[in-house]
């Protein structure tokens, strides 16, 4: 066994590892970091394989740019989890699996039957343009240079078509001071809102407040953690007495 | 090692991205799975362009890593703004096309 087929063989298992555990996991945040995992042994793949330029793009690209971004977006979504493992659809879960399973049979048959030649590598055509950089420059400033130009449009009508879809119009009048104190002087709660509860165990804001009575009070959590299956059980008065 | 593992290998990442676009029901999920397959592909274009000996593999790959990016900030503002309406992320409910 060579060097590179270890690197295939460690990173390729972790990789389908990484998109296993995301399409498992029942938390978005973790699909999000098992993506990231899955991009990183790509991205070691991509090494192996001659394309360094390609890994550490994909590096920057994908675990950098894009996966953070999706967590930025749970972040806003918040990060309670609304995926319901119900069936909407009869049987359909059943049969998703029956045709992912017939579809990547037929693809990894049908690959597996074929033929392979040794690997030519890459080594001769880096050195037709003298190094693997200035080959990929030559190649997207030269042969697919109008590509090139394309995807510039693409981003920049991207950047703002983005830009246009997020934008939130106010359609309301901005509160004024007067009126945000006197919406608070008739609400329930007069004083702020109770703190979460933090205790020597656990020092996270999931953590909810206790009350008098032993139960532990909702309102003390940021919004976002007041979800089903987000709130920390560890402050429970059965937990504490642990 | 014979070079066809590799494609082997994107077939099966792109297989786990297909079965979580049809299984999956948060559709920030069902877009992560989107970008494995996108990955997937890239895998086979870079596995391809090594076991042929030439380099146009790796500038396409390249190519559709921009493309995704551009299509991930577009899919999320999308998701961001049906869930200020909808106030949730959920395909399901996303099913009419007004309202």
């Amino acid at each position: 066994m060579n060097g590179e087929s270890v690197v295939f063989w460690v990173s390729g298992t972790f990789a389908v590892v990484g998109a296993l555990g995301m399409v498992v996991s029942k938390k978005a945040v973790h699909s999000a970091l098992w993506v990231a995992f899955a991009m990183v042994n790509i991205a070691v793949l991509y090494f192996a394989l001659e394309a360094p330029f390609l890994g550490t793009t994909q590096i920057i690209v994908y675990t950098g740019a894009v996966m953070m971004l999706f967590l930025f977006v749970l972040m806003i979504v918040g990060v309670d989890s609304s995926d319901s493992l119900l069936e909407t659809i009869k049987g359909q879960r059943l049969l998703a699996s029956l045709f992912a399973l017939t579809f990547g049979g037929v693809i990894v048959a049908s690959i597996a039957s074929t033929l392979s030649s040794p690997s030519a590598g890459l080594a001769i055509a880096n050195a037709g343009y003298g190094g693997h950089l200035q080959a990929i420059g030559f190649l997207v400033f030269g042969t697919y240079l109008f590509a090139f130009e394309a995807l510039s449009a693409l981003l920049i009508t991207a950047a703002l078509g983005a830009m246009v879809l997020a934008h939130n119009e106010r359609w309301t009048p901005r509160k004024t001071q007067d009126q945000l104190q006197k919406e608070r002087t008739f609400s329930n709660h007069v004083t702020p809102l109770p703190a979460p509860g933090v205790l020597a165990r656990n020092n996270s804001v999931d953590t909810p407040a206790l009350l008098p009575d032993g139960t532990t009070s909702i309102e003390s959590l940021p919004n976002a953690f007041r979800g089903e299956g987000q709130v920390s059980k560890s402050n429970s008065i059965e937990e504490a007495g642990k | 090692m014979n070079p066809n593992n590799y494609l082997i290998l994107a077939a099966i990442l792109f297989t786990i991205g297909v079965y979580g676009v049809l299984v999956r029901r948060n559709a920030i999920i069902v877009f992560m799975s989107v970008e494995l397959m996108l990955n997937a592909a890239n895998l086979a274009f870079v596995a391809a362009a090594r076991n042929t000996g030439t380099l146009d593999g790796l500038v396409i790959a390249f190519f559709v890593m921009v493309v995704a990016a551009a299509e991930v900030v577009v899919g999320l503002a999308i998701i961001v703004t049906i869930f200020r309406t909808r106030r949730s992320a959920s395909i399901d409910e996303a099913s009419l096309m007004k309202y």
